[in-house]
């Protein structure tokens, strides 16, 4: 079975305080150096059959209806070789 | 004829019971709507009550917002059907589409519980019309997710189009663009805020004013003289 990963992040302009919460977090426990952190989601998807451009089409479908908000998210859809 | 007002109640909702209760206490007929049932049973108009519901799993109301139910309420409020969204109704409401935007993690990553003080900027809507045009009125606030967000254009036209229905007084609770507690679609019958009209309608409990009430006879008075 192939895996399609969705990654969904806030888009840039929008403030994201769990990311800035995580990134404040870091020096504290002796992680320097991490400018900023965006924090995001990532959906693995254990595909039926073949991943052809059709399948791919369905997918960024649901994606663009479902796994994000495309008022405040943007997603990007990658096949995972095994 | 009494008016048939509906609440719907998703897998995790909270405040159906209180929105019914409301609505009988305005003074018309309440009835319970259940999220797997397309059938809205002939009511007149329907509020979309708080809670998390689905757990907000994904993003809040992302889920319920394809529920059978929501078919027929988004065709019915596209035809003109008054739909009041309160809290977690709101964020189904724009993950529906039918109202602009989205709703985000508070900015200081809170739980908000408290009496929130707000301006009613549109006495207009279906829901409002028995408010002064700037009124202040004082009713519960309590949610996670509740920084309003919508890009400067859609802000913009918002402002442009007296669609800004509520702002926060005294003090932005959660970060939300411009202080904006709600807003309502160009046609006036679809209306969401996060505060909470539907515990403050009696003055024996909560607050002990009834700031909240208004929301209810508005949208009664709204229909009777429909």
């Amino acid at each position: 079975m192939a895996r399609v990963v969705v990654d969904v992040m806030l888009k840039p302009e929008i403030l994201d305080p769990q990311g800035q919460a995580v990134q404040r977090a870091l020096p504290r426990l002796g992680f320097d150096g991490i400018a900023d952190v965006r924090q995001g989601k990532r959906f693995e998807l254990e595909v039926e059959g073949p991943v052809d451009d059709a399948a791919l089409a369905r997918i960024h479908e649901m994606a663009e209806t479902f796994l994000a908000n495309t008022v405040i998210e943007d997603f990007v859809v990658k096949v995972e070789e095994k | 004829m009494t008016s048939r007002i509906g609440v719907v109640t998703f897998p995790g909702t909270l405040d159906d019971q209180d929105a019914l209760r409301a609505v009988r206490v305005a003074g018309a007929e309440p009835v319970p709507l259940w999220h797997r049932d397309k059938d809205l049973h002939q009511v007149d108009a329907v509020v979309l009550a708080g809670g998390f519901s689905y757990g907000d799993y994904l993003r809040a109301g992302a889920i319920s917002r394809f529920s059978p139910v929501m078919e027929t309420l988004i065709e019915q409020a596209r035809a003109g059907m008054p739909v009041l969204g309160i809290c977690n109704g709101f964020q189904i409401l724009t993950e529906a589409h039918l109202l602009p935007g989205a709703m985000l993690r508070n900015n200081h990553l809170h739980f908000v519980c408290r009496d929130q003080k707000l301006r009613v900027e549109n006495a207009r809507t279906a829901w409002t019309s028995d408010y002064a045009p700037g009124q202040e009125i004082s009713v519960p606030l309590k949610n996670m997710d509740g920084r309003y967000t919508a890009d400067e254009r859609t802000l913009d036209e918002l402002e442009a189009e007296g669609r800004v229905a509520f702002r926060y007084l005294d003090g932005n609770p959660n970060g939300s663009l411009r202080d904006i507690a709600g807003i309502t679609n160009a046609a006036g019958n679809v209306v969401g805020l996060m505060p909470h009209p539907e515990h403050a309608v009696e003055p024996l409990i909560g607050t002990g004013r009834t700031d909240g009430l208004g929301f209810f006879t508005s949208i009664i008075k709204k229909l009777v003289n429909a």
